[in-house]
């Protein structure tokens, strides 16, 4: 495993308290915190570069637009993206999955046909899906889940025989940790000629992604999940498929020649990025992906993979919890329930302690309908999380059972 | 990490009359023929309540509701249906008024009789992300009874 306090050192919110004690950070899937590595680079950027990018003749915006560049760069590299002008940036994986609903979506489905999406998609990969069906009156068609919490194959396979024209899916559910086996997915969607949309909001930050290896079409990913700002984030595509697409948003920096009453559009990936980007964002983003490859993608999922069986071990001894998802093929995610105590008292009462979990649905309500709970407590793990904050986790959640009369095993 | 003792701001928050109302709510379930009725959602963590009210000229005969959510939430409107029961509807608005003052730190609303057995709920004003569950019964009947 990793040494989680030495990591925890080069993250300066860590270091404070919360309610008295030592703050235990177990919010991960939600968000994560920033090292002084990210803080610096964001910094830098507005103390040294900053200028508005793609527009300036001066010196100054010449080395902001390098910065912007350099950085999507990095993240393509990152992801082993197919160029790096397929590498469109946004404000994170919900506005990467509009953007392919709004713009490939638009364009390519029409009434009677179908989508696909599993039942353990995140709100952000199942909303602009029903947004899209509704408008063009085509069908949405949501794969089940086996019990234990995995896309289940066979249900897929009946959903591909509709000769769906998208297939949505997510790497890693954020609700329940469950890793699908996203190639294998990819590669029967594929067979039936259907796109094949990824949401890595959970991979990228802790599992070595190669999109190319997925071969999937399209990949998004939010930067504030990968100890990057907030606001970062991108779309990861073929680029020939973002060649065909028309524009998403409309404005200045994704236009061409702009007449009286229409327009032409720029090269990807600008076509794709109206307005002034976040160019903080970016290079924050970019110095995080340092951060993470000088660890190692393979150490860090390693790390979390373990520190989640030391949970569910930890967990399942507590008489009363359940711990939901699968046994094995999971990130560092745990969802549970403890007896008939509300997930968001028990979250109350482990910030008294200073651990934060989250407790709701984790936008995932058709999930949470499907395990016939109104909503579960969630810990997330990251690479600066150790066997402390798990102990902390559980000497918390005794004292919860003891106020609400459960007696410790 | 000392788990022996509760914190005291805690065991507040969670008394045993709260608990109790939680795990055997009062007025639970539906009404046949109510004069009222709304469904709120608290978004933030998924509470729900289906709040359903027999008004009889200004007077609330009856009401009950449905409900998923946490010990605050459900407490908060078991409790709230007993209190209502036989109560004009004015009164009622008042007492909505008393409970939200309470949430917000008034003490002398948390010394007032009139809120009864809610008052046991006065430790949700030191949890501020907790208030809205314990006032999301009381916006349900604020907003049931002003709709009509």
């Amino acid at each position: 495993m990793l040494d989680a306090a030495r990591i925890r050192a080069d993250f300066p919110l860590l270091e404070q308290q919360e309610n008295g004690h030592r703050l235990v950070y177990l919010d991960n899937a939600a968000t994560t915190q920033k090292p002084e590595a990210v803080l610096a680079a964001v910094a830098d950027y507005y103390r040294t570069t900053n200028a508005n990018v793609h527009r300036g003749a001066y010196s100054l915006a010449i080395r902001a637009t390098e910065a912007y560049e350099a950085a999507r760069a990095k993240v393509a590299g990152f992801v082993n993206a197919w160029a790096p002008e397929g590498v469109v940036f946004t404000r994170g994986t919900t506005e990467a999955l509009n953007l392919v609903a709004g713009s490939y979506g638009r364009a390519n489905v029409r009434a009677g046909d179908t989508v696909v999406v599993t039942a353990m998609d995140h709100h952000s990969n199942l909303v602009p899906w029903q947004i899209l069906c509704q408008e063009k009156g085509a069908t949405l068609r949501m794969v089940e889940l086996t019990d234990d919490g995995r896309i289940d194959l066979s249900d897929f396979g009946r959903a591909l025989e509709r000769r769906p024209k998208i297939v949505a899916f997510p790497f890693v559910s954020n609700a329940l940790g469950t890793v699908n086996p996203a190639a294998q997915l990819a590669r029967l969607a594929h067979a039936v000629g259907a796109a094949v949309v990824v949401d890595g909001a959970q991979s990228t930050p802790h599992l070595n992604v190669d999109v190319q290896l997925l071969d999937c079409d399209f990949y998004a990913l939010s930067g504030h999940k990968m100890l990057a700002p907030m606001g970062s984030g991108a779309l990861v595509a073929k680029p020939a498929l973002l060649e065909a697409m028309p524009p998403y948003h409309g404005g200045g920096e994704m236009i061409s020649r702009v007449w009286d009453d229409h327009a032409t559009y720029n090269k990807i990936p600008h076509k794709f990025e109206a307005g002034t980007p976040n160019v903080e964002g970016a290079v924050g983003l970019a110095a995080a992906v340092d951060y993470l490859e000088a660890i190692g993608l393979e150490r860090i999922a390693e790390h979390e993979q373990a520190l989640a069986q030391v949970a569910i071990d930890k967990l399942t001894q507590i008489d009363g919890v359940t711990v939901y998802g699968p046994r094995d093929h999971r990130a560092g995610v745990v969802s549970f329930t403890y007896g008939d105590i509300h997930p968001h008292d028990i979250a109350t009462i482990l910030d008294q302690d200073g651990v934060c979990i989250r407790a709701g649905h984790h936008c995932a309500q058709p999930l949470m309908r499907r395990l016939n709970v109104p909503a579960t407590a969630r810990a997330s793990f990251y690479l600066y999380n150790g066997r402390d904050d798990v102990d902390a986790l559980a000497g918390s959640l005794v004292k919860a059972g003891a106020l609400f009369g459960y007696v410790p095993a | 990490m000392d788990t022996s003792l509760p914190e005291p701001k805690l065991s507040t928050l969670y008394q045993e009359l709260i608990l109790d109302h939680y795990r055997r709510p009062r007025n639970k379930g539906s009404l046949e023929g109510p004069t009222h009725a709304v469904s709120l959602t608290n978004p933030l963590c998924g509470d729900e309540i289906d709040l359903q009210l027999r008004v009889d000229g200004d007077v609330i005969r009856e009401a009950r509701f449905i409900g998923r959510g946490c010990s605050i939430s459900q407490a908060s409107a078991s409790m709230m249906t007993q209190l209502l029961k036989d109560k004009p509807v004015p009164q009622a608005l008042a007492l909505a008024e008393r409970m939200t003052a309470m949430m917000h730190g008034d003490e002398a609303a948390a010394r007032d009789k009139s809120l009864g057995d809610l008052r046991a709920l006065a430790g949700v004003s030191k949890f501020p992300v907790r208030i809205k569950c314990a006032l999301l019964p009381w916006n349900a009947l604020t907003d049931a009874v002003k709709s009509s």
